[in-house]
């Protein structure tokens, strides 16, 4: 009896040690993480595999709401030391001061320099030759239009360069002929409205390369933008009833209460899942102005903080996650443009049998050449949120009658000159 | 085994027993350290002792941060720190008060600053005039013996447990354009308002939908207030042939201006902080018709990509200021009414 009791608690003892031992051996990376559809479930299953192989080390996935968790407080966790190991940002270079370098940490720099080199300019300081993560994918701004709304109507959909003023005028008549609520909805960010004011003409940037907001392109786009949200083309609700930060018009859209809707990309994933094919929802190629037709290039990258304990561990977390066949797999399921230069070459098997999504994909993808040097330029831009923040904040008032579109382009040059005073970017 | 009586009387002696050994144990340990204080203190400073643990935590969770609040309104940049932050003096005050009319939030440097204050004014003005008046008028109706009272003191207690994001999403659900009331309003044939697409609208319903939330408070402390009036001063007024409206002036109130300062004192700092339900409700839009002060602080400091930390600590030391002013003046205002009372 005792021999059995024993041996019982020497197991048990044993048992109990192993346990935490290996706890205390494990190291665990946190990343913060949002979702732009279901590609966190993607990313998980990638890291179970990482985990499966690599005991050692765990990583728990922080998944956060895009505006509040990463616009908001991701900033202010990475300034007070207190970050996570990892984090999926869209600020690609205004958080760069956080971001750690990965070089010395990576058993081959060379292939993360050769598929990734264009994006880490976006991610690092001019000159420095960093590697502080990669992209989960790049983004295309650009319009979707609900093609069976245009079918209901008997409009037939435009063709060839189309102006933003010639959408608006069809895209009303297209909501009233069928009766849905609002034209046209835009996301609520200066990032959206940035490409069709580069295609009015819009410069953003001086040859000094200092944002330079008031002209003649830019005056125009956001005359348009008063005028839509004045006479009703535009949904208000996203511009005018979500002060104080960036929102998203897609509700709007996947629940078929707009005829066209100015994002991009990075929905195509999400449409697929909520829409479905209870509508046709189509990629239209970007409006055109006297400059150019272009959307935004963009995107969103993981990176790797700086403050990490574990630079080690992370690095080997990275490197297994930007393996080519795991970012396959993660652009693939995910519907994402992939941010991996090989990928892009040889081509991604896009995990979709719906017509509407693969459509979407190429008609985003063709519209790639199309990008203005301009809006190359302020994606590459460090402070570029300082400069779509104040464009958003500040036309919002016009809209409201706050301002009048001179005090507002007075206020938007105001703001990013004081914003970069305070950074020291003068 | 069930214990028996007398094992549980031993049980219980032994355990007073152990009580009184620890408590005087514990005792001796203080008075170890408490002896040598008084002989080195002296009686009468010993309450200085006394006090200060209290003191201590009051000073490391409130006058420290305070303090260290108006160091970061005396620095600028990015940084989060206070010895990364370069010393600017009052360069934050000077840009945040710089204004060519200050009735014209679009002269000021600073206009949101600006916007926010005069939102602030006008939503403490009608929130707490309003609050005030509505608890009044509950608490001398539950007050009377009414059907159903408990019920209904319980029924306007009610939106006081709840959280404030609670309140604030609940009547967004009600508000917006798609809500219940532009449902009821379209139901009995008129048009949808876009309540929080309007700047006076959205400010109203802010006003309303926090005086709905917090009155419940205040109408309890007013009720109690009205309970501690003695009923054989109506019953004197009575004889004498007052009538309802010279008993409610007479008696009522200046009885009641005690209660009504602590309301008025409570329901105005509360009021100028207010920041959750508008925040939710509203975002501080639309534009930023309905951004109250705490939100500009939030927004300035918290709320961006690019903070200014010595912007948004500048107007909350601003907001302190005033709000302490406010206070003081409120309690003289209040002393006064209580000596003329006397």
């Amino acid at each position: 009896m005792f021999h059995r009791r024993s041996l019982a608690t020497l197991f048990a003892t044993l048992l109990v040690g192993l346990l935490v031992g290996s706890a205390l051996a494990q190291v665990e990376l946190r990343m913060t993480w949002y979702d732009d559809g279901a590609e966190g479930v993607v990313m998980r299953e990638i890291l179970d595999r990482f985990e499966a192989a690599n005991p050692d080390v765990k990583v728990v996935m922080d998944t956060v709401p895009y505006s509040s968790g990463i616009l908001e407080s991701l900033p202010l966790q990475l300034a007070s030391g207190q970050g996570p190991d990892i984090a999926r940002v869209t600020n690609l270079g205004g958080l760069s001061q956080y971001y750690l370098d990965l070089r010395p940490y990576l058993s081959d720099p060379g292939y993360w320099d050769e598929n990734f080199g264009p994006f880490l300019d976006w991610m690092r300081p001019a000159g420095s030759s960093a590697i502080p993560g990669f992209m989960t994918q790049l983004t295309v701004t650009g319009p979707f239009i609900n093609a069976t709304l245009f079918e209901q109507a008997g409009i037939p959909v435009p063709e060839g360069p189309t102006s933003w003023v010639e959408w608006a005028a069809v895209t009303r008549q297209v909501a009233a002929a069928t009766g849905t609520p609002f034209a046209m909805v835009m996301d609520r960010t200066g990032h959206r409205l940035a490409g069709p004011a580069i295609s009015q003409g819009a410069q953003f940037l001086d040859a000094d390369g200092r944002p330079a907001i008031d002209d003649p392109g830019m005056r125009y786009m956001m005359q348009l933008m008063i005028d839509w949200h004045a006479d009703g083309t535009m949904n208000p609700d996203v511009w005018i009833g979500s002060a104080g930060s960036y929102a998203a018009g897609n509700e709007f859209f996947v629940n078929a209460q707009v005829v066209l809707y100015m994002s991009g990309s990075w929905q195509v994933g999400q449409f697929t899942n909520l829409i479905g094919d209870a509508f046709d929802w189509v990629v239209v190629p970007n409006p055109c102005g006297p400059a150019a037709c272009t959307g935004m290039p963009g995107g969103a990258g993981v990176v790797a903080i700086a403050d990490t304990d574990h630079p080690a561990e992370v690095a080997r977390v990275m490197e297994f996650i930007a393996q080519e066949e795991n970012l396959a797999e993660f652009y693939g399921r995910s519907l994402f443009i992939p941010g991996h230069l090989g990928l892009a070459s040889s081509g991604v098997d896009f995990a979709t049998d719906s017509p509407l999504a693969a459509a979407a994909l190429t008609a985003f993808s063709q519209q790639v050449p199309l990008l203005h040097p301009t809006a190359y330029a302020m994606q590459a831009y460090p402070f570029n949120f300082v400069v779509f923040n104040a464009i958003r904040d500040r036309l919002t008032q016009v809209y409201v009658g706050e301002l009048t579109l001179d005090q507002a382009l007075e206020r938007i040059q105001a703001d990013i000159d004081e914003a970069l005073r305070e950074a020291g970017a003068n | 085994m069930a214990a028996t009586p007398n094992a549980v009387q031993r049980l219980n002696a032994l355990a007073g027993d152990g009580v009184q050994r620890v408590y005087a144990l514990a005792m001796n340990a203080l008075g170890l350290i408490m002896e040598p204080a008084q002989k080195l203190l002296g009686v009468r400073r010993m309450a200085y002792l006394f006090v200060l643990p209290n003191l201590l935590v009051f000073a490391i969770f409130i006058l420290f941060p305070m303090l260290l609040n108006v160091y970061y309104a005396m620095t600028e940049g990015g940084n989060l720190y206070p010895q990364d932050r370069p010393f600017v003096g009052t360069a934050n005050f000077e840009r945040l008060y710089t204004c060519t009319d200050y009735g014209d939030p679009n002269t000021c440097l600073e206009d949101r600053f600006w916007r926010a204050a005069r939102n602030t004014g006008v939503f403490v003005f009608f929130q707490v005039s309003g609050m005030v008046l509505v608890s009044l008028i509950t608490s001398m109706v539950l007050n009377r013996k009414i059907v159903a009272r408990g019920f209904f003191r319980s029924v306007y207690f009610y939106p006081v447990l709840l959280s404030p994001v609670v309140v604030a999403l609940i009547w967004k659900w009600i508000l917006q354009r798609d809500g219940v009331l532009n449902a009821i309003l379209v139901g009995v044939g008129l048009d949808p308002i876009n309540f929080m697409l309007d700047g006076t609208w959205a400010m109203t319903w802010v006003i309303l939908v926090s005086i709905w939330a917090h009155m419940g408070f205040y109408t309890l402390i007013l009720l109690a207030g009205l309970q501690s009036i003695p009923a054989e001063l109506y019953d004197a007024g009575a004889i004498d042939g007052t009538s309802t409206t010279q008993a409610f002036r007479h008696i009522t109130l200046p009885l009641l201006m005690p209660t009504m300062m602590v309301v008025l004192v409570l329901s105005l700092i509360r009021a100028v902080q207010m920041f959750d339900e508008v925040f939710v409700l509203t975002g501080g839009g639309p534009g930023s018709a309905t951004m109250l002060m705490v939100q500009y602080i939030y927004m300035t400091g918290f709320g961006t990509q690019n903070p200014r930390f010595g912007m948004a600590a500048a107007a909350s030391v601003t907001l302190g200021a005033v709000l302490l002013v406010a206070t003081l003046l409120q309690l003289r205002v209040g002393r006064g009414s209580e000596r003329h009372l006397a």
